[in-house]
């Protein structure tokens, strides 16, 4: 899997970008990049209907993004004890690494999965739902409640940009 | 915008809805699903925003209609949860599942996705009509 | 191996931008690379080699699927990460109305 490593070098190299970069707009564009190369690692990882949706939703956030983002300066100080802050940050960053890489020598190794939930609805999905696209029945046939979840987070993500950008009621 | 960008959004905007029409419809045998295509969807409407301006957008789609759309696709989802109840419990499949790999299939999954993709695009449309609407008038200021 | 450890590297990325900018909009960025690598690490778990795309065929028995139930996950989580990062892009828009500074130092002080 030489393809996916060269991919998510691509996509650090873009995060950094967009970390370290003065301008906005320009950071904004970078992380957008991040997420096209994320679209392109679910397509190698076997997973369309993810990189349909990464693709989409990657676009409308730039959109959300640059609306927020358009016309705005940029205060931009390193006042305090900026040598300090960094230090404190990067020992934690490091520690975390550390622990991440002591608990992923529990994990399965790459390309060979503990399938035993799933080996029921690879083998037995087309037969009890009738459809051919097997994430589609998981989503609304076998755990239909996370889409019902998820439909309720998405209502009150509404109510609540409609609640925070209202200008009924500021009149003084 | 320029006269570039308006021609090319007027061929190109009944392509991208019918697209979002044809990831929702064959979302049960093919990649795809309610939520992508109600993101294309959402994304055609904010094409046409972005490009002519916000009246133009609001002669085809306003946001009573938006949020109309929004509501039937809500009801639609719990309503069709609620009917399997009769057949045993909740989110029962009680229709019958058909012939595999056509397009009537499947029982009930398709008119979930319709119910969805109703939801998720007049949703995101509405997220990003208020967030265009708002004029940004700077009123605190560093005083 | 070495992918989970770059996937983790990502992730590190996007704290660091969480915990040590000061730009509202750098504090969005960050919380969207982070959601990515999560939503990558995910895929990463259920991935087989030599696999199948979890999509069954007319005319074939595929037996190497990969597996499709962290996909369906994601494909929740990817939807509802739009719809979080468009309320707090909403919220850093009226706090610049507010205050007229993204500098979260600097809007300490309460204004009614």
């Amino acid at each position: 899997m030489l393809e996916l490593q060269i991919l998510l070098v691509f996509m650090i190299i873009g995060a950094l970008i967009a970390v370290k970069t003065k301008d906005l707009l320009s950071s904004v564009i970078a992380v957008g990049t991040v997420g096209l190369g994320l679209s392109l690692a679910f397509l190698i990882l076997k997973a369309p209907d993810l990189a349909i949706a990464q693709l989409v939703v990657e676009i409308l956030c730039v959109i959300i993004l640059i609306r927020a983002t358009i016309r705005k300066d940029l205060p931009f100080s390193t006042s305090g004890r900026w040598l300090f802050n960094t230090f404190i940050t990067f020992m934690f960053l490091v520690v975390f690494i550390g622990f991440g890489y002591y608990c992923m020598r529990d994990l399965p190794r790459f390309g060979e999965p503990i399938m035993k939930i799933a080996q029921h609805f690879v083998s037995q999905g087309l037969k009890e739902t009738g459809a051919a696209n097997l994430v589609s029945s998981v989503v609304l046939d076998y755990r239909a409640y996370d889409t019902l979840g998820e439909a309720t987070i998405l209502f009150t993500a509404v109510l609540g940009v409609m609640a925070v950008m209202r200008k009924i009621g500021r009149k003084k | 915008m320029t006269i570039i960008v308006k021609a090319i959004t007027r061929l190109t905007v009944g392509l991208i809805l019918l697209f979002g029409i044809y990831i929702v419809a064959h979302g049960h045998m093919s990649p795809g699903g309610g939520f992508a295509g109600g993101v294309i969807i959402a994304l055609s409407f904010i094409h046409i925003m972005l490009a002519f301006g916000k009246e133009e957008a609001f002669k085809k789609i306003n946001q009573g209609v938006a949020s109309f759309f929004e509501s039937i696709g809500a009801i639609i989802f719990i309503t069709l949860a609620l009917l399997g109840i009769s057949g045993g419990y909740f989110f029962l499949n009680f229709l019958s599942k058909g012939e595999p790999f056509k397009l009537f299939s499947s029982g009930l999954i398709p008119l979930y996705n319709i119910a969805i993709s109703f939801k998720v695009g007049s949703g995101l449309f509405i997220i990003v009509v208020i967030l265009v609407l708002l004029k940004i008038t700077k009123e605190g200021g560093d005083k | 191996m070495s992918v989970y450890l770059l996937c983790l590297i990502l992730f590190c990325i996007g704290l660091y931008c969480i915990l040590r900018k000061r730009n509202l909009i750098k504090i969005i960025i960050g919380i969207a690379i982070t959601g990515h690598a999560v939503n990558l690490f995910f895929i990463l778990i259920g991935y087989k080699a030599n696999g199948r795309a979890p999509i069954h065929s007319p005319d074939q028995t595929i037996l190497n699927m990969v597996d499709p139930l962290p996909q369906a996950l994601v494909l929740t989580a990817i939807v509802i990460g739009l719809a979080v990062i468009a309320l707090i892009a909403a919220i850093a828009m009226r706090v610049y109305e507010k205050y007229g500074t993204f500098d979260i130092t600097k809007i300490r002080r309460l204004k009614g």
